[in-house]
């Protein structure tokens, strides 16, 4: 029996069972989004600006059209023209106009990548070789690329309709909203203050990395249906965003979710779908469109680079007193950066009377971003835990003794202003403290050792389960969340041990949009919590209907039926032998027929995440190369379902965050060209730049949740930036504040920090 | 993709018929690691690709202490990398050829292709610099020999005319207190391209630590890889201490002419270049010292 920490005993919850879905990923029969194939299907290619900032002054495709095997070309104009509306999509709100201007542009081109123009044919190749035969005519514009820049006067303006408050409705801009969060009076915060320390970084645009590039077939009907295979984190975003871009009412489009190699946010929106969907319509055969390394890296949707400044106060005994931070955010070419929510993590792990939060959504000529991994958050603490660490040590305080004085805990107010309910910020503080990695000695020269926290909300939203029981007393939990992180194994586990049968007599199926009702995005850190608390309702529907089988059977009232541990039986045991649902599964015929249980959900009472993670590394100092040396990450986790795949999420989140830290970046050229378009020169991590990461799972469970659920996906990646600045800090006497940290740049402070050094020891002679 | 001819011919004088017959419109593929990512990518549009991996003569490595080793342009790196002969007498080269992508990559890859790709960031061109290879060229005109520093003119070009065919290097042998030594900088620990890479090749004089002869070539520095003939100059004839080590550094930075890019600003590629150097030499020294 799996011990707990929350006080319930549980069989199946907090044990490690193997994944149903292991053994067709491990012998490749896991149908992957580029592995589906269907008759007569052609093959789509997208033809993409080769420019950052351009006026299309003509598409002309007559040579393409002629090419032998081109089937149908499509370009913007062949879309509906959509006003700005925004629509719900998951965790975030998308402009529709704007979404299906990146999806084909129209009008103008407004990043190296952009989508111009579709095509199907009846091979690849054929495909591809008409695109080089569509002739588009570009005038081209001055590209704004960064976001210090795009903010400017006179900066290069790509919206021309795009307009903000505060300028007013004549003004041109590139800055699409401004939000502001305070608390307390800042001034006087910092009048308190014995410490201030001000900081500006900066952070470079970054991909999610997911492994499977986009993918979509479309097959449309001559009856108006339309069928959508992909792999997608949210089939029914897929549906409606789908729906609207083409102009079609939603029900008439299924989405069926293919298996799914990484999203990380990054697959919450649509590119290829309307474009597989139109050009079936077009050619009345199925169209396969899948991208390639470069399109997933030009043109699908990378998180923010940013430039932050953050200022925190504190007093000499070490309590922070204010903290004021001003972030802007690189959108992409259309607005709806993180950065509202880089705002309001920015200063939460603490408990700070005294704040101000501006924050600036601002777009420039790169792919329009899209979610990755507690987006915005990264950024955010990058900033706030490095100017933390330096508080901590002008204060003459262990950096962990810093924070727990200042640390959120239950009743500190978020910056957005509610009170923080049950959160588990002091816990995971408190967990390192005591790990064997932080008491243990760090030797050797050119070693550092650093730490930082991070918070990020999580979501709830709308899930939708269905759970059948079979007559070989199997069930089946049907499930509208595509598994990403194990959370099929999660959802069964839930389902076995509220029904008390066997992890192995649970089948988890992730249905199409047809089969399941409404299910929100796996995002957000919301399936196991969201739809996990929808399949633990399922189940509860079941046992409330073989207590109605098990009285029929029993001629008692349902009431007068008790299911413990697994097994029916009378209230008040009169000889009757207790009957398990396995039992009972054979006559469900004779009593009434099938059992089918079903629960929807829109989840409340989300519980906050909070994650401190600890860095040992060793600086080259010849070359300013970086090796991690050890990693220990401590989460509150809610109440772990699947310990496995919630330590997986923490080494997951734990690894981008190491490669967001030191290596990764898009690089353009002075034109706005992407120049590192595959994954030789966009460098994330390999195993071998990490060591295995250790975790340390703290269960604080959420209030309000039937298992103490708690989101674990998302906020492991919001402390390693700035663990590994702190850490390389104590290394190398350097405060990198840019990422990445890569050796070039690391190599350059330390060489600067060395000649400074060199000359204050020459004046001293 | 575009439609291609497929070919391949089993002897040398079959292939350069090939290769002459379509000029600039035909290239060799070797393992293949660089042309089928530069064919899908639209980079090099060949109509004819002629295998140049069935040709026997192109496959074959032949060592002997007295003449040295003939390495065949189509030897893929791994089978250099396994072999004991290679290991012990020319070091520097086996890691070169064992840097280069995965143990996947190594089984296709061959030296000959990494050097006819142009790159001047190929991880075995300066190795093979640092050794002194010479590369015999057949062509329609008969064969000709040509040192490797002297093979690429610039990214993507080399010396090789239309209808010619890279078929073996030739690297003398090993002399007595030698050795070499090949290091690279990537940002990551595998499955990166050289930042910077410096081969270097020495003989040592056993009785002072003098160096009796020295090469050194660095790579991903220029438009070419790079013979550092000035910092070669300045160690022959003198003791190689730790003076010496740090004035070929020096010399070997000014040497190279990098450029600001994405793998890293051409700053620190020249000061990386001096580090690699100076420990690039001192490995290669203390073979040199163990190899007798």
């Amino acid at each position: 029996m799996a011990a707990s920490t929350n006080g319930t005993e549980y069989k199946i919850i907090g044990t490690r069972p193997i994944r149903h879905d292991g053994v067709d990923k491990v012998t490749g029969r896991a149908k992957y989004g580029a592995d589906y194939t269907f008759p007569g299907m052609l093959f789509g290619k997208v033809l993409r600006s080769p420019h950052a900032h351009a006026l299309i002054k003509s598409i002309n495709t007559e040579k393409a059209r002629a090419l032998p095997g081109v089937k149908a070309i499509v370009t913007s104009a062949d879309l509906p023209k959509l006003a700005d509306k925004m629509e719900a999509a998951g965790e975030q709100a998308i402009n529709l106009n704007h979404l299906s201007m990146n999806i084909l542009a129209r009008g103008k081109v407004l990043y190296d990548g952009h989508a111009v123009a579709a095509v199907a044919a009846t091979s690849g190749h054929i495909a591809d070789e008409a695109l080089r035969l569509i002739e588009v005519e570009y005038e081209v514009l001055p590209p704004v690329m960064l976001v210090d820049d795009a903010m400017k006067p006179g900066a290069p303006i790509l919206l021309d309709s795009l307009r903000n408050k505060e300028d007013g409705p004549d003004q041109q801009t590139n800055v699409a909203a401004h939000m502001q969060f305070k608390r307390g009076d800042v001034n006087e915060g910092f009048k308190q203050a014995d410490y201030i320390i001000e900081r500006e970084f900066k952070t470079a645009m970054v991909h999610q990395g997911y492994i499977e590039p986009h993918n979509a077939v479309g097959i449309y009907n001559a009856d108006g249906h339309a069928t959508i295979y992909c792999s997608t984190q949210g089939t029914f975003v897929v549906r409606s965003l789908t729906a609207a871009v083409l102009g079609i009412s939603e029900g008439k489009i299924k989405v069926v979710p293919a298996e799914i190699g990484g999203g990380f946010g990054g697959k919450t929106t649509v590119y290829l779908e309307p474009l597989s969907v139109l050009l079936s319509k077009l050619t009345g055969s199925p169209v396969k469109l899948t991208m390639t390394r470069a399109e997933v890296l030009r043109a699908t949707g990378p998180t923010s680079g940013s430039t932050i400044r953050c200022k925190m106060g504190a007093t000499k005994d070490g309590m922070l007193v204010a903290g004021q931070c001003w972030l802007a955010y690189e959108a992409g070419a259309f607005p709806g950066s993180p950065v509202g929510a880089g705002a309001m993590t920015i200063l939460s792990p603490y408990n700070i009377p005294n704040i101000l939060v501006d924050a600036y959504d601002v777009v420039v000529n790169r792919p329009k971003t899209a979610a990755y991994r507690a987006p915005g958050a990264s950024n955010a603490a990058m900033a706030s835990e490095t100017v933390v660490d330096e508080l901590a040590e002008k204060c003459g305080l262990d950096p962990i003794e810093f924070r727990l004085k200042n640390a959120s805990h239950d009743g500190t107010p978020q910056t957005v202003g509610p009170p923080f309910k049950k959160i588990g910020m002091i816990e995971t503080l408190e967990a390192i403290k005591n790990s064997e990695h932080y008491k243990s000695k760090l030797t050797g020269p050119n070693r550092g050792r650093g730490v930082a926290s991070g918070f990020w909300f999580n979501v709830g939203l709308q899930s939708s389960a269905t759970i059948n029981v079979h007559t070989d007393g199997t069930v089946s939990v049907v499930i509208g969340s595509v598994d990403i992180g194990g959370t099929r194994a999660a959802q069964a586990m839930i389902a076995a041990e509220v029904l008390g049968v066997d992890i192995n007599d649970v089948r988890p199926v992730v249905a199409d949009t047809d089969s399941i009702g409404h299910t929100d995005v796996t995002g957000g850190s919301r399936t196991c919590f969201a739809t996990g608390w929808a399949v633990y309702e399922a189940a509860q529907d079941i046992v409330r209907q073989l207590k109605e089988r098990a009285a029929k059977l029993w001629e008692k009232k349902p009431e007068e039926v008790v299911f413990a541990n697994g097994m029916l039986s009378p209230a008040s045991g009169n000889g009757v032998k207790p009957m398990s649902l396995k039992e009972l599964a054979p006559r469900l015929a004779r009593t009434g027929g099938p059992i089918v249980g079903r629960a929807t959900i829109n989840a409340r009472g989300v519980g906050p995440a909070f994650a401190t993670t600890l860095v040992d590394l060793e600086v080259d100092p010849d070359t300013g190369k970086v090796q991690i040396l050890r990693v220990t990450v401590a989460q509150d986790v809610g109440k772990a379902i699947h310990p496995a795949y919630v330590e997986g999420q923490m080494q997951g989140g734990t690894a981008q965050g190491i490669g967001w830290a030191l290596n990764e970046e898009y690089f353009y050229d002075d034109k706005g060209i992407l120049r590192n378009t595959g994954l030789l020169d966009y460098r994330m991590p390999t195993c071998l730049d990490l060591p295995a990461m250790e975790t340390i799972m703290v269960e604080v469970p959420t209030p309000g949740h039937p298992l103490g659920v708690r989101g674990v996906g998302e906020v492991p990646i919001v402390p390693p930036p700035a663990a590994v600045a702190n850490a390389i800090y104590r290394a190398t006497g350097v405060r990198m504040l840019e990422l990445p940290m890569s050796p070039p740049r690391l190599l350059k402070a330390m060489l600067k920090k060395r000649a400074a050094s060199d000359s204050q020891a020459a004046a001293a002679d | 993709m575009h439609a291609i001819n497929y070919e391949s011919p089993k002897t040398i004088d079959e292939a350069v018929k090939l290769l002459a017959a379509h000029g600039e419109k035909a290239r060799p593929l070797s393992g293949g690691t660089d042309l089928l990512i530069q064919l899908r990518a639209g980079t090099r549009r060949p109509d004819f690709v002629v295998d140049i991996k069935h040709i026997a003569d192109l496959c074959k490595i032949s060592f002997s202490a007295q003449h040295g080793l003939s390495l065949g342009a189509a030897v893929p790196c791994l089978e250099i990398h396994e072999n004991p002969h290679l290991r012990r007498h020319y070091p520097g080269l086996t890691e070169a050829a064992h840097l280069i992508g995965s143990l996947q990559i190594q089984s296709r890859a061959t030296v000959g292709g990494n050097l006819c790709n142009g790159s001047p960031a190929a991880d075995t061109t300066p190795a093979l610099i640092a050794l002194g290879a010479m590369a015999r060229i057949a062509g329609p005109g008969g064969e000709r020999t040509v040192p490797v520093e002297g093979f690429c003119l610039s990214p993507g070009r080399t010396v090789l005319k239309p209808g010619e065919l890279l078929v073996e290097f030739q690297i003398p042998a090993p002399a007595k207190y030698s050795s070499d030594a090949y290091l690279r900088f990537i940002p990551r620990n595998e499955m990166d391209i050289a930042v910077v890479g410096v081969g270097v090749a020495l003989t040592l004089d056993p009785a002072n630590d003098h160096v009796v002869a020295a090469r050194i070539a660095l790579g991903a520095v220029g438009p070419t890889p790079i013979f550092a003939t000035q910092a070669v100059q300045a160690l022959v004839g003198k003791k190689l201490d730790d003076a010496a080590i740090a004035n070929a550094g020096t010399l070997a930075i000014a040497a190279a002419t990098p450029i600001d890019d994405m793998r890293g600003t051409a700053e620190y590629r020249r000061h990386v270049v001096g580090v690699l150097t100076r420990r690039a030499l001192a490995i290669a020294a203390t073979r040199a010292k163990a190899s007798a």
